[in-house]
Protein backbone atom coordinates (compact mmCIF):
# COMPACT_ATOMS: atom_id res chain seq x y z
CA UNK A 1 0.00 0.00 0.00
CA UNK A 2 2.77 2.21 -0.80
CA UNK A 3 1.00 5.76 -1.70
CA UNK A 4 2.43 7.68 -4.51
CA UNK A 5 2.84 10.97 -5.25
CA UNK A 6 -0.16 12.80 -6.35
CA UNK A 7 -3.00 10.77 -4.24
CA UNK A 8 -2.30 13.22 -1.01
CA UNK A 9 -2.67 16.74 -0.68
CA UNK A 10 0.15 18.98 0.82
CA UNK A 11 -2.44 19.62 3.91
CA UNK A 12 -2.01 15.90 4.36
CA UNK A 13 1.19 15.11 2.83
CA UNK A 14 3.10 17.67 4.88
CA UNK A 15 2.39 17.23 8.71
CA UNK A 16 2.54 12.93 8.02
CA UNK A 17 6.13 13.67 6.98
CA UNK A 18 6.98 16.39 10.28
CA UNK A 19 5.70 13.20 12.37
CA UNK A 20 8.08 10.77 10.54
CA UNK A 21 10.95 12.99 10.81
CA UNK A 22 9.87 13.47 14.35
CA UNK A 23 10.10 9.54 14.88
CA UNK A 24 13.48 9.37 12.89
CA UNK A 25 15.12 11.78 14.89
CA UNK A 26 12.97 10.65 17.91
CA UNK A 27 14.74 7.07 17.34
CA UNK A 28 18.10 8.02 16.28
CA UNK A 29 18.85 9.49 19.30
CA UNK A 30 17.15 7.18 21.40
CA UNK A 31 18.75 4.39 20.01
CA UNK A 32 22.23 6.20 19.19
CA UNK A 33 25.12 4.29 21.49
CA UNK A 34 23.02 1.81 22.88
CA UNK A 35 23.25 -0.57 19.61
CA UNK A 36 25.48 -3.01 20.24
CA UNK A 37 28.06 -5.05 17.27
CA UNK A 38 25.26 -7.83 17.21
CA UNK A 39 22.71 -5.66 16.42
CA UNK A 40 24.39 -4.79 13.82
CA UNK A 41 24.74 -7.33 11.13
CA UNK A 42 21.31 -8.54 12.16
CA UNK A 43 19.41 -5.29 11.28
CA UNK A 44 21.26 -5.73 7.63
CA UNK A 45 19.80 -8.76 7.24
CA UNK A 46 16.21 -8.01 8.84
CA UNK A 47 16.15 -5.28 6.30
CA UNK A 48 17.28 -7.22 3.21
CA UNK A 49 15.21 -9.52 4.38
CA UNK A 50 11.99 -6.93 4.62
CA UNK A 51 13.10 -5.59 1.16
CA UNK A 52 13.14 -8.70 -0.45
CA UNK A 53 9.97 -10.24 0.70
CA UNK A 54 7.85 -7.18 0.48
CA UNK A 55 8.87 -8.02 -3.81
CA UNK A 56 7.08 -11.13 -3.23
CA UNK A 57 3.49 -10.52 -4.12
CA UNK A 58 0.89 -13.02 -3.36
CA UNK A 59 -2.75 -13.15 -5.06
CA UNK A 60 -5.15 -12.53 -2.08
CA UNK A 61 -9.25 -12.35 -3.16
CA UNK A 62 -10.42 -10.86 -6.80
CA UNK A 63 -7.49 -9.99 -8.99
CA UNK A 64 -5.88 -8.30 -5.92
CA UNK A 65 -2.25 -9.22 -4.46
CA UNK A 66 -0.63 -7.78 -1.46
CA UNK A 67 2.84 -8.55 0.05
CA UNK A 68 4.21 -8.68 3.83
CA UNK A 69 5.17 -5.44 5.00
CA UNK A 70 7.32 -6.40 8.22
CA UNK A 71 7.55 -4.08 10.76
CA UNK A 72 6.37 -6.37 13.35
CA UNK A 73 9.05 -8.86 12.59
CA UNK A 74 11.74 -6.45 12.54
CA UNK A 75 10.33 -5.46 15.74
CA UNK A 76 10.30 -8.48 17.69
CA UNK A 77 13.83 -9.15 16.87
CA UNK A 78 15.32 -5.34 17.92
CA UNK A 79 12.34 -3.27 19.49
CA UNK A 80 10.18 -0.52 17.95
CA UNK A 81 12.63 2.01 17.29
CA UNK A 82 15.66 0.34 15.70
CA UNK A 83 12.98 -1.23 13.41
CA UNK A 84 11.48 2.21 12.68
CA UNK A 85 14.76 2.88 11.67
CA UNK A 86 14.99 -0.09 9.23
CA UNK A 87 11.38 0.11 7.70
CA UNK A 88 12.50 4.33 7.17
CA UNK A 89 15.40 3.04 5.45
CA UNK A 90 13.55 0.34 3.29
CA UNK A 91 11.01 2.90 2.09
CA UNK A 92 13.57 5.40 1.07
CA UNK A 93 14.94 2.91 -1.04
CA UNK A 94 12.01 1.79 -2.57
CA UNK A 95 11.19 5.43 -2.98
CA UNK A 96 14.17 6.60 -4.23
CA UNK A 97 15.43 4.13 -6.40
CA UNK A 98 12.05 2.11 -7.50
CA UNK A 99 9.74 4.57 -7.80
CA UNK A 100 7.61 2.29 -5.26
CA UNK A 101 6.06 4.77 -3.32
CA UNK A 102 6.38 8.66 -3.88
CA UNK A 103 8.59 11.21 -2.26
CA UNK A 104 6.05 14.03 -1.11
CA UNK A 105 3.99 10.41 0.39
CA UNK A 106 7.15 9.08 1.67
CA UNK A 107 6.45 10.36 4.94
CA UNK A 108 2.77 9.01 4.96
CA UNK A 109 3.80 5.75 3.82
CA UNK A 110 6.95 5.87 6.74
CA UNK A 111 3.77 6.69 9.46
CA UNK A 112 1.44 3.83 7.69
CA UNK A 113 3.62 0.80 7.47
CA UNK A 114 6.73 2.21 9.45
CA UNK A 115 4.91 3.56 12.41
CA UNK A 116 1.80 1.36 12.68
CA UNK A 117 4.15 -1.63 12.12
CA UNK A 118 6.72 -0.92 14.70
CA UNK A 119 5.82 1.19 17.46
CA UNK A 120 2.05 0.05 17.77
CA UNK A 121 2.77 -3.51 16.50
CA UNK A 122 5.41 -3.92 19.75
CA UNK A 123 3.39 -2.88 22.00
CA UNK A 124 0.68 -4.98 20.55
CA UNK A 125 3.11 -7.70 20.34
CA UNK A 126 4.40 -7.19 24.02
CA UNK A 127 0.81 -7.58 25.00
CA UNK A 128 -0.26 -10.86 23.73
CA UNK A 129 3.08 -12.65 24.29
CA UNK A 130 2.95 -11.56 27.77
CA UNK A 131 -0.26 -13.09 28.40
CA UNK A 132 0.38 -15.97 27.10
CA UNK A 133 3.98 -16.68 27.56
CA UNK A 134 6.56 -18.60 26.75
CA UNK A 135 7.04 -19.73 22.46
CA UNK A 136 3.10 -20.25 21.56
CA UNK A 137 2.76 -16.35 23.62
CA UNK A 138 5.24 -15.23 20.89
CA UNK A 139 3.80 -16.66 18.04
CA UNK A 140 0.48 -15.45 18.89
CA UNK A 141 1.55 -12.09 19.66
CA UNK A 142 3.17 -11.92 16.18
CA UNK A 143 0.54 -12.49 14.19
CA UNK A 144 -2.17 -11.06 15.95
CA UNK A 145 0.27 -7.57 16.10
CA UNK A 146 0.82 -8.24 12.27
CA UNK A 147 -2.83 -8.47 11.03
CA UNK A 148 -4.47 -5.66 13.03
CA UNK A 149 -1.11 -3.45 12.35
CA UNK A 150 -1.51 -4.49 8.24
CA UNK A 151 -5.53 -3.47 8.71
CA UNK A 152 -5.11 -0.41 10.97
CA UNK A 153 -2.14 0.57 8.23
CA UNK A 154 -4.95 0.23 5.37
CA UNK A 155 -7.53 2.29 8.00
CA UNK A 156 -4.92 5.30 8.07
CA UNK A 157 -4.27 5.51 4.11
CA UNK A 158 -8.20 5.38 3.79
CA UNK A 159 -8.25 8.47 6.16
CA UNK A 160 -5.20 10.26 4.61
CA UNK A 161 -6.81 9.84 0.77
CA UNK A 162 -10.31 10.92 2.31
CA UNK A 163 -8.53 13.98 3.73
CA UNK A 164 -7.25 14.97 0.45
CA UNK A 165 -10.22 14.84 -1.35
CA UNK A 166 -9.09 11.66 -3.58
CA UNK A 167 -11.66 9.02 -2.32
CA UNK A 168 -14.25 9.32 -0.13
CA UNK A 169 -14.02 7.83 3.03
CA UNK A 170 -17.25 6.17 2.37
CA UNK A 171 -15.95 4.19 -0.66
CA UNK A 172 -12.03 4.00 0.39
CA UNK A 173 -12.49 2.74 3.87
CA UNK A 174 -14.71 -0.46 3.39
CA UNK A 175 -12.55 -1.28 0.23
CA UNK A 176 -9.24 -0.91 1.83
CA UNK A 177 -10.04 -2.74 4.77
CA UNK A 178 -11.60 -5.57 3.18
CA UNK A 179 -8.48 -6.30 0.81
CA UNK A 180 -5.95 -5.85 4.04
CA UNK A 181 -8.15 -7.70 6.24
CA UNK A 182 -6.46 -10.93 3.88
CA UNK A 183 -3.28 -9.52 3.57
CA UNK A 184 -3.29 -9.32 7.18
CA UNK A 185 -3.51 -12.86 7.30
CA UNK A 186 -0.65 -13.28 5.08
CA UNK A 187 1.27 -10.99 7.30
CA UNK A 188 0.65 -12.77 10.38
CA UNK A 189 1.69 -16.37 8.85
CA UNK A 190 4.62 -15.21 7.15
CA UNK A 191 5.71 -13.08 10.32
CA UNK A 192 5.03 -15.99 13.06
CA UNK A 193 6.55 -18.30 10.72
CA UNK A 194 9.95 -16.58 10.29
CA UNK A 195 9.88 -16.09 13.90
CA UNK A 196 9.36 -19.68 14.93
CA UNK A 197 12.03 -21.28 12.67
CA UNK A 198 14.69 -18.37 13.61
CA UNK A 199 13.25 -19.45 17.73
CA UNK A 200 14.40 -22.86 16.71
CA UNK A 201 17.45 -22.38 14.84
CA UNK A 202 19.11 -19.61 16.51
CA UNK A 203 17.08 -18.64 19.47
CA UNK A 204 20.23 -16.18 20.61
CA UNK A 205 19.03 -13.97 17.88
CA UNK A 206 15.69 -13.26 19.02
CA UNK A 207 17.38 -12.53 22.60
CA UNK A 208 18.57 -9.23 21.79
CA UNK A 209 18.05 -6.11 23.98
CA UNK A 210 15.07 -4.21 22.71
CA UNK A 211 15.35 -1.03 21.14
CA UNK B 1 35.34 -20.00 5.67
CA UNK B 2 32.81 -20.96 8.53
CA UNK B 3 28.96 -20.51 7.58
CA UNK B 4 27.81 -17.90 9.90
CA UNK B 5 24.32 -17.09 10.47
CA UNK B 6 24.20 -14.21 8.52
CA UNK B 7 25.87 -15.56 5.45
CA UNK B 8 22.40 -18.19 5.29
CA UNK B 9 20.18 -14.67 5.82
CA UNK B 10 21.81 -13.46 3.56
CA UNK B 11 21.51 -15.90 0.74
CA UNK B 12 17.84 -16.68 1.58
CA UNK B 13 17.11 -12.35 0.94
CA UNK B 14 19.02 -12.76 -2.78
CA UNK B 15 17.43 -16.04 -3.43
CA UNK B 16 14.31 -13.99 -2.96
CA UNK B 17 14.69 -10.90 -4.58
CA UNK B 18 16.31 -12.68 -7.32
CA UNK B 19 14.60 -15.78 -8.21
CA UNK B 20 11.12 -15.54 -6.58
CA UNK B 21 10.43 -12.38 -7.44
CA UNK B 22 10.01 -13.54 -11.04
CA UNK B 23 7.37 -15.67 -9.36
CA UNK B 24 5.64 -12.91 -8.24
CA UNK B 25 2.30 -11.92 -8.86
CA UNK B 26 1.83 -8.77 -11.03
CA UNK B 27 -2.03 -7.91 -10.34
CA UNK B 28 -2.34 -4.84 -8.81
CA UNK B 29 -1.93 -4.37 -4.98
CA UNK B 30 -4.75 -3.54 -2.42
CA UNK B 31 -4.37 0.61 -2.69
CA UNK B 32 -3.60 0.06 -6.38
CA UNK B 33 -6.81 -1.94 -6.76
CA UNK B 34 -9.19 0.14 -4.95
CA UNK B 35 -7.48 3.41 -6.71
CA UNK B 36 -8.37 1.70 -10.05
CA UNK B 37 -11.95 0.19 -9.06
CA UNK B 38 -12.67 3.83 -8.02
CA UNK B 39 -11.46 6.35 -10.41
CA UNK B 40 -8.10 8.11 -8.79
CA UNK B 41 -5.57 5.91 -10.01
CA UNK B 42 -4.74 8.41 -12.36
CA UNK B 43 -4.11 10.71 -9.85
CA UNK B 44 -0.96 9.45 -9.48
CA UNK B 45 1.92 11.27 -10.51
CA UNK B 46 5.79 11.04 -10.75
CA UNK B 47 7.19 13.83 -9.59
CA UNK B 48 10.89 12.67 -10.42
CA UNK B 49 12.33 9.15 -12.88
CA UNK B 50 13.72 6.73 -10.25
CA UNK B 51 16.88 5.14 -11.83
CA UNK B 52 15.18 1.86 -11.69
CA UNK B 53 11.10 1.87 -11.67
CA UNK B 54 9.10 -0.90 -10.75
CA UNK B 55 11.96 -3.03 -9.73
CA UNK B 56 13.74 -3.37 -13.22
CA UNK B 57 16.70 -1.73 -15.16
CA UNK B 58 16.00 0.58 -18.10
CA UNK B 59 16.19 -1.81 -21.39
CA UNK B 60 14.55 -4.27 -22.39
CA UNK B 61 12.96 -5.60 -19.41
CA UNK B 62 12.37 -8.97 -18.65
CA UNK B 63 13.51 -12.16 -16.16
CA UNK B 64 16.95 -10.95 -15.56
CA UNK B 65 16.16 -7.23 -15.02
CA UNK B 66 13.66 -7.93 -12.48
CA UNK B 67 16.50 -10.01 -10.53
CA UNK B 68 19.05 -7.90 -11.34
CA UNK B 69 16.78 -5.20 -9.42
CA UNK B 70 15.91 -6.89 -6.67
CA UNK B 71 19.53 -8.06 -6.13
CA UNK B 72 20.85 -4.27 -6.15
CA UNK B 73 17.93 -2.92 -3.87
CA UNK B 74 18.84 -6.24 -1.64
CA UNK B 75 22.75 -4.95 -1.36
CA UNK B 76 21.46 -0.96 -0.99
CA UNK B 77 19.21 -1.65 1.92
CA UNK B 78 21.66 -3.81 3.30
CA UNK B 79 24.46 -1.11 2.55
CA UNK B 80 22.30 1.97 4.40
CA UNK B 81 21.21 -0.42 7.07
CA UNK B 82 24.69 -0.98 7.84
CA UNK B 83 26.08 2.07 7.58
CA UNK B 84 23.73 3.70 10.17
CA UNK B 85 23.81 0.72 12.65
CA UNK B 86 27.78 1.18 12.47
CA UNK B 87 27.27 4.95 12.72
CA UNK B 88 24.63 4.52 16.69
CA UNK B 89 27.18 1.68 17.65
CA UNK B 90 28.36 1.88 21.62
CA UNK B 91 31.32 3.28 21.13
CA UNK B 92 34.33 1.68 22.88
Amino acid sequence: MHLPDGFLTPAVWVPLWAIAAGALALSTWRVNRRLEDRHVPLLGVLAAFVFAVQMLNVPVAGGTSGHVVGGVLISVFVGPLAAFLVMGSILAVQALFFQDGGITTLGANMVNMGLIGTFLGYWLYRLVSDALRGGRGRLAGAGVAGWVTIVLASVACSLELAASGTSPLGVALPAMVGYHMVIGVVEAVVTAAVIGFVSGARPDLLELPKL
Amino acid sequence: MKLRWWMVGLAVCLLMAGVLSLFASPLPDGLERVAEDHGFAGKAEELFSSPLPDYSLPGPGGALSTSLAGVLGVVLVLLLTLLWARVLRKKK
